[in-house]
C-alpha cells in the first residue's frame, strides 16, 4: 500500500459512505438556501461552512471510537447532563426569556443539548444491561430516566427541545418492546393530561398553539410567522420561483429565515419539485440509518440506532410541519440546512455513532 | 442450556426488534405523505391564492405628486415657481425620543431654534405616519455629512422635494397668496369635496390669494406607482408607474412692474390700490400694504414670525383691497351726479347758491360743507372739480334713498364683484330695506343726506371702488374684475381664457357721461382738488379725491389734522381712469390715515398712470409723494 492510499484508508476506514454521501448532498443543499436567504451574505455562508466542517470532524472522531467506549459513557455522560440540568435551573443564565444556558467560565454552554444524545444512551444503556430479564418494571425505569431530564428542560421553558428529547426517549422504549397495550394506555393518559399541560404551559407557549389552529387570530404577532412562511410555500407553486427570486424571503416578509423557517426559502425558490426532492433526499439518509439499526448487532447499538435515526426524522416533521402550518410553532430547526453551529454538531455526533455501529466489527454477545 | 435459552430468547427479541423497526418506517412514511399532502395543498391547489397574497405583500400603489401649476404676470414674468432641494425629515411615529434625535442630528447638521419651533408646530398640525421636515433647503455638504451618519437616525430620512417660492416676496403677495402644509381642516374640506383620493401624497395646498382660489387649477392630477417594498414597508423598485398630470399654468392680468411701482409708490405707508383694465376687467395692479413675505408659509412659518405678522398693529395678512370697509367720502359724488343727470333731477347747468351748509326744510340742523362760509355758485361741474358737498347734500335729499341705492347698485357698490380669489366683502351701500333689517328702524330723511357724499352708513372696498370706476371709464360696461387672465393647460396646451365678455353694459346717455368725464378731467386741472397731483399729465387724467372720516366730529367741531392721533387722521382716496375719452385703466388708491385725497392719494395715482400709459418710471424713491407738508406724524 502506498502512504497515501494508507492514508485514505486510515480517513475513511470508520466512514459509512452511503451515509456521508447523503450527509454532504444535504449540507450543500443548506449552503445554498442559506446563501439565497441571507440575500448573499458570504460571510455567513462561510460561518455555515466552518460549523458543517466542526461537525463533520467530530463525526468523523466519533466514528472512529469503537461502540463499547462510547457504551461506557453513557452513564457519566447522563450523570454530568443532569448534574448540569439542575445547575441550569440554580445558576443558569436567563436569554430571550428563557434559562437555558449555564455559564462555566470559559464558554457558555446548554446543557440540554448534550441530553439530546445522553437521555437515548442511557436507556439504550439501561435495556442492554437489563437485555435478559426485561419486566414492566425496567420499561418504568427507562421511563424515569427519561422524565427527570424532560421536567427540567420543560421548566427552562424550552418546548422544542423537550418535544425532541421526549420523542427519542419514546424511541428507545418503543424499540425495546414496550407492548402495545402500554403505548395505548400511555396515549389516553397523556391526552388526558393535556388539560393539566395546558394549564402549566406559558402564555406564549399556548399563544403559539392556538395560533396554529388559526394563525390569522395574531396575523401580527404568533401568526405572522406561520402566514409569511404558508405564503411563501403557496406561492411558490409546483416550480418555485427561482434561486434567490423568492419574494417573500427578498423582501424581508419571511421572518427567521435562515434559522427555524429556512425551509420556507427554499420551498418558495423550488416549489413542489424542490420539496419533493429535499423529503426523497432526507428519506434516503433515514432509510440507511434504518438499515445499520436493522443490522446493528446488540441491544445498545440497535436501540441508540434506531432512535437516533428517527430522532432526525423527528426533527424534519416537526420543522416541516410548523412552517407549512400543521404543527405549532416551536423552536427545531431543519437539520443540516438551518444555520446554527450547536444543531449541526449534535446532528452529526448521532451519525458519527450511527457510523461508528456499522463500521467497527460487530460484537457477538458471547 | 443456559445459553441456548440466551440464544433463543435473542432470537425472538431480534425478531421483535425487526417488526418494531418495521412499524417505525411505516410511521416515517406515513408523516411524509402528509407533508407532501401539505405540500400539494399549498404549492399546487392554492397556488394562485397564495401567489395573489405575496403579490399584494410586495406590491404597494403609492402616489405620485404632480409638479403645481406656475403663476406668471400677463408678461410671463415669474410669480410663483417650484425648485427641487433637500430636506432633512423625521416620520415621528418612528422615533422614540424626538427630542433626542433632534439634539444629535444638531450636532451633525444646523439646526436652528426656528427649525426646532416649526418641527413643533407641524407636529401638532400634521396627519398621522406623516414624515416631517426639520431642515429644509440643506446644502450638498450638510446632505453629505448626513449620509456618513445615517446609521445613526433611524427615522430621519434627507428627501428630495420640490418647494413652492415666490421670487417678488412681498410684491403682490396679497393677490398671489401662499401654499402651506396640508392641515386637519384643509383635510376634512377635501373629502367633502370629494377631492381626497387626488391628494394623496401631496403635502402642501393653497392658502389664500390665487394659490387658493385657483387650486384646483394649480394642483393638477396625481399619478401612480407600483412600487415593491419590503416588510418594513420601504420601496425596493418601481415596477409601473402611471405618471402625474402637472398643475396648469396661470398667466395673470396682472402687470408685475405696474404692481411694483404701485407698492413703491406707498412707501411706508398703509393702504391700498386696485387698477383694472376698463375695457376687459383685468385687474392690473392690486395692492394692499403692508403685505408680507409668502416665502415664510411655505415650509410652515414658525410661532415667532407668525406672531410678529398677526399681531402688528398694521395688520400685514389683512387684505385691504379685498376685505377693508372705507366710506368712499367724495369719490361717491361722480356716481351720484350721473344719477342726477339720468334720472333728470339736475341738468348741467343748474347751479345752487352754496352758504356752506344744507337743512332739510323745517329743521334747524346744518349739514356742513368742508369749507366754511360755502363755494358761492355752484354748477354740476364745479361741484365735481371743487368737491361742493352742500351740491350733493341737495341733491340726495332729490332723489331720496331708493332712487340713490338703485341706480348705485350698477356700478357694483354694496356687493360682491365676483374676483377670483376668495374673502372677498360685498360693502355697503345703504337702503330702506337694509336699515329695517339691520337696525330694526325706518329710513329719515336726514339719512340720505350723508349718503350722498358717500358717508353715513356708506362702506366700500378699494375693489369695489376701482370697480365702480372701471364702469363709469368705460361708459358703462361692466367687466367681471379678474386676477388670473388665462390658464394654459399642461396636458394639452390649451389656453383658456377666465373672462371673455362683458357682465352687463348700462345704457347712459353719452351726453350725460361726458358731462361727467369732463367735470373729473377738470379735477386734476389747475383749480381741482387734485390739480398738484395732476399738473403737466401728458393725457387726459380723470380723477376725483375723497376723504372718509375714521372718528365722528361733533356739531361744530373744527377736525385738525395735526391734533388727531396719527391712527384716526382721515384715510386719503382718490379715484381716476386715463385717457379719459378712450380709458385703458381706472383704479382706486386709499391711503390709510393719510389725510386728503388730493395730496396723499391722487400722488400715487398719477406715478402708477404715469408708468401704464407712457412706460415712465417715478423718478427716485417715494419720496416725491410723501405728505404735502402739513401735519407732524406721530
Amino acid at each position: 500500500m502506498t502512504s497515501s492510499a494508507r492514508l485514505w484508508h486510515y480517513l475513511t476506514r470508520y466512514v459509512d459512505n452511503f451515509l456521508l454521501a447523503g450527509l454532504l448532498l444535504l449540507m450543500l443543499v443548506g449552503l445554498l438556501v442559506l446563501y439565497s436567504a441571507t440575500d448573499a451574505n458570504l460571510s455567513r455562508v462561510s460561518n455555515q461552512l466552518i460549523n458543517m466542517l466542526v461537525a463533520l470532524a467530530i463525526m468523523w472522531l466519533v466514528a472512529n471510537i469503537p461502540l463499547q467506549h462510547i457504551m461506557r459513557l453513557a452513564v457519566p455522560l447522563y450523570m454530568i447532563g443532569l448534574m448540569l440540568l439542575i445547575g441550569v435551573a440554580l445558576f443558569g443564565e436567563i436569554q430571550n426569556g428563557a434559562r437555558r444556558w449555564l455559564n462555566i467560565g470559559v464558554t457558555r454552554i446548554q446543557p440540554s443539548e448534550l441530553m439530546k444524545l445522553a437521555v437515548p444512551l442511557m436507556m439504550a444503556w439501561y435495556f442492554d444491561k437489563h437485555e435478559i430479564t426485561l419486566r414492566l418494571r425496567d420499561y418504568a425505569v427507562a421511563t424515569l430516566l427519561l422524565i427527570l431530564p424532560l421536567l427540567l428542560i420543560l421548566r427552562q421553558p424550552d418546548l422544542g427541545t423537550t418535544l425532541l428529547i421526549a420523542s427519542s426517549g419514546f424511541y428507545v422504549l418503543f424499540l425495546a418492546g414496550l407492548s402495545w397495550r402500554i403505548i395505548a394506555g400511555l396515549l389516553v393518559v397523556s391526552l388526558g393530561s393535556l388539560p393539566v399541560l395546558w394549564v402549566m404551559l406559558h402564555d406564549y407557549q399556548r399563544r403559539r398553539i392556538m395560533t396554529l389552529f388559526d394563525p390569522t387570530q395574531d396575523p401580527l404577532g404568533a401568526g405572522y410567522h406561520t402566514i409569511q412562511s404558508t405564503i411563501a410555500i403557496g406561492s411558490g407553486g409546483v416550480i418555485g420561483k427561482g434561486w434567490q427570486q423568492g419574494t417573500q424571503t427578498h423582501l424581508d416578509f419571511l421572518p427567521e429565515k435562515s434559522t427555524d423557517f429556512i425551509f420556507a426559502v427554499f420551498s418558495e425558490e423550488f416549489g413542489l419539485v424542490g420539496n419533493t426532492a429535499l423529503l426523497l433526499l432526507y428519506m434516503v439518509v433515514i432509510g440507511r440509518g434504518m438499515m445499520i439499526t436493522a443490522n446493528a448487532s446488540t441491544q445498545f447499538t440497535r436501540l441508540v440506532a434506531g432512535s437516533i435515526t428517527l430522532t432526525f426524522f423527528t426533527y424534519i416533521f416537526v420543522n416541516i410541519g410548523m412552517v407549512v402550518g400543521i404543527l405549532p410553532v416551536v423552536g427545531v430547526p431543519l437539520p443540516l440546512i438551518s444555520y446554527g453551529g450547536t444543531s449541526m454538531v449534535t446532528m452529526l455526533l448521532g451519525f458519527g455513532i450511527l457510523m461508528s455501529i456499522e463500521t467497527h466489527p460487530k460484537l457477538v454477545k458471547t | 442450556m443456559r445459553r441456548s435459552v440466551e440464544l433463543r430468547n435473542h432470537g425472538r427479541e431480534l425478531h421483535h426488534f425487526q417488526r418494531r423497526l418495521a412499524v417505525s418506517v411505516g410511521f416515517v412514511i406515513l408523516l411524509f405523505c402528509l407533508l407532501f399532502a401539505r405540500f400539494f395543498y399549498l404549492q399546487v391547489s392554492q397556488r394562485d391564492h397564495y401567489h395573489a397574497l405575496a403579490e399584494t405583500n410586495r406590491i404597494s400603489i403609492s402616489p405620485v405628486v404632480p409638479n403645481r401649476g406656475l403663476i406668471f404676470d400677463r408678461h410671463g414674468e415669474v410669480l410663483a415657481h417650484n425648485y427641487s432641494a433637500y430636506t432633512l425629515e423625521i416620520i415621528p411615529s418612528k422615533v422614540a425620543n424626538l427630542e433626542a434625535t433632534i439634539n444629535e442630528l444638531a450636532s451633525v447638521v444646523e439646526v436652528s431654534g426656528r427649525d426646532r419651533k416649526r418641527f413643533k408646530k407641524l407636529l401638532g398640525e400634521s396627519r398621522q405616519f406623516e414624515s416631517l421636515p426639520i431642515r429644509t433647503r440643506l446644502s450638498d455638504i450638510e446632505v453629505a455629512r448626513f449620509a456618513a451618519n445615517r446609521y445613526r437616525f433611524p427615522g430621519v430620512e434627507i428627501k428630495a422635494r420640490l418647494f413652492r417660492q415666490y421670487p417678488k416676496g412681498e410684491g403682490a403677495s396679497h393677490v398671489v397668496g401662499y401654499i402651506s402644509r396640508i392641515n386637519t381642516q384643509d383635510l376634512k374640506q377635501l373629502e367633502t369635496d370629494g377631492d381626497f383620493a387626488n391628494y394623496r401624497g401631496s403635502d402642501y395646498i393653497g392658502k389664500i390669494g390665487i394659490e387658493q382660489s385657483y387650486e384646483k387649477e394649480l394642483h393638477g392630477i396625481t399619478g401612480t406607482e407600483e412600487v415593491e417594498t419590503d416588510a418594513a414597508g420601504r420601496a425596493v423598485r418601481v415596477m409601473s408607474r402611471n405618471p402625474p398630470i402637472s398643475g396648469n399654468n396661470l398667466k395673470l392680468s396682472l402687470d408685475a412692474k405696474l404692481q411694483e411701482v404701485a407698492e413703491q409708490a406707498f412707501g411706508e405707508r398703509r393702504g391700498a390700490l386696485v387698477a383694472i383694465d376698463p375695457t376687459s376687467g383685468d385687474v392690473l395692479a392690486f395692492v394692499s400694504k403692508p403685505g408680507f413675505d409668502p416665502n415664510l408659509f411655505v415650509d410652515g412659518i414658525d410661532s415667532e414670525n407668525w406672531d410678529l405678522l398677526n399681531n402688528s398693529i398694521d395688520k400685514p395678512l389683512n387684505n385691504r383691497a379685498l376685505r377693508g370697509l372705507y366710506p368712499p367720502g367724495s369719490t361717491f359724488k361722480p356716481f351720484m351726479a350721473l344719477a342726477g343727470l339720468e334720472l333728470k333731477k339736475r341738468t348741467p347747468q343748474y347751479a345752487i347758491s352754496d352758504a356752506g351748509f344744507f337743512s332739510l326744510p323745517g329743521s334747524g340742523h346744518r349739514y356742513r360743507d368742508w369749507k366754511e362760509g360755502g363755494h358761492g355758485r355752484v354748477d354740476l361741474h364745479k361741484s365735481l372739480v371743487i368737491s361742493c358737498d352742500t351740491y350733493y347734500y341737495g341733491l340726495a335729499n332729490d332723489l331720496g334713498i331708493d332712487k340713490i341705492f338703485s341706480f348705485i347698485s350698477q356700478f357694483g357698490l354694496g356687493k360682491l364683484t365676483g374676483i377670483d380669489i376668495d374673502g372677498e366683502v360685498s360693502g355697503l351701500l345703504p337702503s330702506q330695506e337694509w336699515k329695517m333689517k339691520r337696525h330694526q328702524q325706518k329710513w329719515y330723511a336726514g339719512d340720505t343726506i350723508s349718503v350722498g357724499i358717500g358717508q353715513g352708513y356708506n362702506l366700500t372696498t378699494p375693489l369695489q371702488l376701482a370697480f365702480a370706476t372701471a364702469i363709469l371709464a368705460s361708459n358703462g360696461t361692466a367687466f367681471r374684475p379678474h386676477l388670473v387672465k388665462q390658464v394654459t393647460s399642461s396636458k394639452t396646451g390649451e389656453v383658456r381664457n377666465i373672462v371673455t365678455g362683458p357682465l352687463y353694459t348700462l345704457n347712459f346717455n353719452p351726453d350725460n357721461v361726458a358731462h361727467v368725464h369732463k367735470a373729473l378731467v377738470d379735477v386734476t386741472q389747475p383749480g381741482g382738488t387734485a390739480a398738484r397731483a395732476g399738473a403737466g399729465a401728458s393725457y387726459s387724467f380723470a380723477g376725483k379725491t375723497g376723504t372718509s372720516q375714521v372718528i365722528g366730529m361733533k356739531q361744530g367741531e373744527k377736525y385738525v389734522e395735526s391734533k388727531v392721533n396719527e391712527r384716526h387722521r382721515d384715510h386719503a382716496l382718490f379715484i381716476a381712469y386715463a385717457p379719459a375719452e378712450k380709458a385703458r385703466i381706472a383704479l382706486a388708491v386709499l391711503v390709510e390715515n393719510g389725510g386728503h385725497g388730493g395730496s396723499a392719494a391722487a400722488p400715487i395715482a398719477r406715478l402708477v398712470i404715469d408708468y401704464f400709459l407712457l412706460g415712465k418710471l417715478p423718478a427716485g424713491a417715494a419720496s416725491e409723494t410723501g405728505d404735502d407738508g402739513e401735519g407732524v406724524h406721530d
